[in-house]
């Protein structure tokens, strides 16, 4: 599978990631490469092998329903960019 | 005082107990050293002089009270991808560099309780992305032993600063590799634990099924009781393992007669330096010396370890790093005309080049029509990779190869190549996919660098681990040389 420049435009907007024609063109050929070493893995049959995810098999534990946090909204919107009135801001997203 | 800096932890311990020293007398030795050396070794991030004498003030006052632990008045490192309340938390990142964290991670509430003091964050690869600690937003780290070459990474500040005496002893996280590979690089003992034994609660995400904390040291006994204050099971890292606490210094002085060591002929093939190779050769002969046996394994596999990596760390990388959104912490870009554009511009501004590499690479493999090619042969993959691990310990107790294939290479000499720069991590990404302990032990050197042994361990074996390496430190002196000129 080897990727062109729409490919990295593709994968760079669905990455939200902003990029210029010319950091397109050096990082499809770095990601090319990358690829090329990765593609290794289709030589090997893997039929009928369970995926692994975790390297131990647990499971997710539960716990009961309650607050467990106090309010530190304060302490919080204090490292934001952007904050007023107890709100984050953003750029409008509704008109 | 220049005897303290070589000191193991507990003849510091022991020092501060007879008041021999006071942790602010050490703390003060430490920062001057830092002062007169991280200016050039850049191992230091941020360094927060009030709050760490403040910490050694409250320690000195704790020992004079009789309630000292192990490690109460002993200067630590942390790595800078450890949230420390009031501390500016930057995992290397432009993304992170104003954030003060808010609170702290586990690893450091653990160190506060047992009243150690933090000497401050140390430098590493941007979000743990690289093993030469060339890709840090707050530029590279000299190796202490020759200043033209990388420390390795990701933990690549808390190398130079256990290797240049900078600290006591440091923490590292180890995701593919970066505990084990800069400590064979920098000549100290390193241990990424299993899998779910140090609790990953405030510890930046990389690849969150990989992500391991762990010691940085002198010798395996300063790791075993650093150890000892990491692992414990928390509610808040739902991976972490319940399991009883563990004393990790109890075996360290068992005989090894009988040993098994395993040898995987794939980690002593192409690839590997001959003079690496040599060295680590030479140290298996002295665990022959100590009554081990030598058995011959293999992990088929391991050639394949590095194309999963590339594939699982990257998806979960791209996953984790869709917080930095410029909503609610980090760097927001100052222009923009949406919200589209806001996240784009603030991504595009905050992230180095590598991690976009990732954040790309684990983007592509997880979008839709690609899934089944990539990831989830990937984890299938990965099975084969653990299953390799299982055959191999039905037949020995520790397997035994190197930690990197070469010795420090120079600053510039891979940043433009990741593919090469990936293969450093041949010998180390394996055991992160299957989960299990692994450790680099100093064993010699080549050309004046040193070369590190590395020691994989079954599940919850590090007690084993840390005996096995402690052992060789009684009979060897490698982990006590020093860099020349610190």
């Amino acid at each position: 599978m080897s990727l062109n420049i729409q490919d990295v435009q593709r994968i760079a907007h669905l990455a939200r990631i902003e990029i210029s024609p010319t950091e397109a063109e050096a990082t499809l050929s770095k990601l090319s490469g990358i690829l090329g070493l990765i593609e290794q893995m289709q030589a090997v049959d893997t039929t009928g092998i369970e995926p692994m995810s975790h390297s131990q098999d647990v499971t997710q534990r539960l716990r009961e329903d309650t607050v467990t946090e106090t309010n530190r909204r304060k302490d919080f919107q204090a490292i934001a960019p952007l904050v007023e009135d107890g709100l984050y801001l953003v750029p409008k997203v509704i008109e | 005082m220049s005897q303290v800096i070589n000191n193991s932890l507990k003849q510091l311990g022991q020092m501060l107990a007879s008041k021999q020293i006071s942790s602010v007398e050490l703390t003060q030795e430490y920062l001057r050293r830092i002062d007169a050396l991280n200016p050039d070794i850049n191992a230091y991030i941020t360094l927060d002089k009030d709050k760490t004498l403040a910490q050694a003030k409250a320690a000195d006052a704790r020992i004079a009270a009789g309630k000292a632990e192990v490690l109460t008045g002993i200067p630590i490192a942390q790595k800078d991808i450890f949230c420390a309340q009031g501390w500016r938390t930057t995992c290397g990142s432009h993304m992170l560099e104003n954030f003060i964290a808010p609170y702290d991670a586990y690893v450091i509430k653990q160190f506060d309780a047992a009243g150690a003091v933090n000497l401050g964050k140390t430098n590493m690869d941007e979000f743990a992305m690289g093993s030469s600690n060339e890709t840090s937003y707050f530029g590279g780290v000299k190796n202490p032993w020759d200043r033209s070459r990388v420390p390795g990474g990701s933990s690549g500040g808390s190398a130079a600063a256990v290797a240049a005496r900078l600290c006591a002893a440091a923490t590292g996280t180890d995701t593919g590799g970066s505990i084990r590979q800069p400590a064979s690089l920098c000549g100290f003992t390193g241990l990424k634990p299993t899998y779910g034994l140090v609790s990953r609660y405030g510890m930046i995400a990389f690849a969150s099924s990989l992500d391991q904390a762990g010691p940085m040291a002198k010798s395996a006994e300063d790791c075993a009781l650093m150890l000892n204050i990491m692992a414990g099971f928390d509610e808040k890292d739902s991976t972490s393992v319940n399991r009883p606490k563990e004393d990790y210094t109890r075996d360290l002085n068992k005989p090894l007669q009988g040993l098994r060591i395993g040898l995987p002929k794939e980690y002593f093939a192409d690839g590997l330096e001959a003079n690496v190779g040599a060295v680590v050769q030479a140290a298996i002969e002295e665990y022959k010396k100590l009554g081990a046996e030598i058995v011959d394994i293999s992990l088929p596999n391991t050639q394949l370890s590095i194309p999963v990596y590339y594939v699982i760390a990257p998806a979960e990388a791209s996953s984790n790093l869709s917080r930095y959104d410029g909503v609610r912490y980090g760097h927001r870009a100052k222009e923009y005309t949406d919200l589209m554009d806001m996240y784009c511009k603030t991504r595009a501004e905050g992230f180095g080049a590598e991690v976009k590499r990732r954040i790309l690479i684990g983007t592509y493999v997880l979008s839709a029509g690609y899934y089944d090619a990539y990831y989830l042969k990937a984890q299938q993959i990965r099975r084969l990779i653990a299953q390799d691990f299982t055959e191999a310990f039905k037949q020995c107790d520790v397997i035994m190869g190197p930690a990197a294939p070469s010795t420090a290479f120079k600053i510039g000499e891979k940043a433009d190549d990741p593919v090469a720069m990936y293969l450093q991590d041949i010998y180390t990404i394996a055991v992160n996919l299957a989960g299990l302990p692994g450790m680099s032990i100093p064993a010699g050197f080549s050309n004046g660098l040193p070369v590190g042994l590395q020691i994989i361990g079954n599940y919850f074996d590090e007690a084993r681990m840390l005996n096995v390496g402690h052992a060789y430190q009684q009979v060897t002196d490698w982990h006590t040389r020093m860099p020349e000129g610190i």
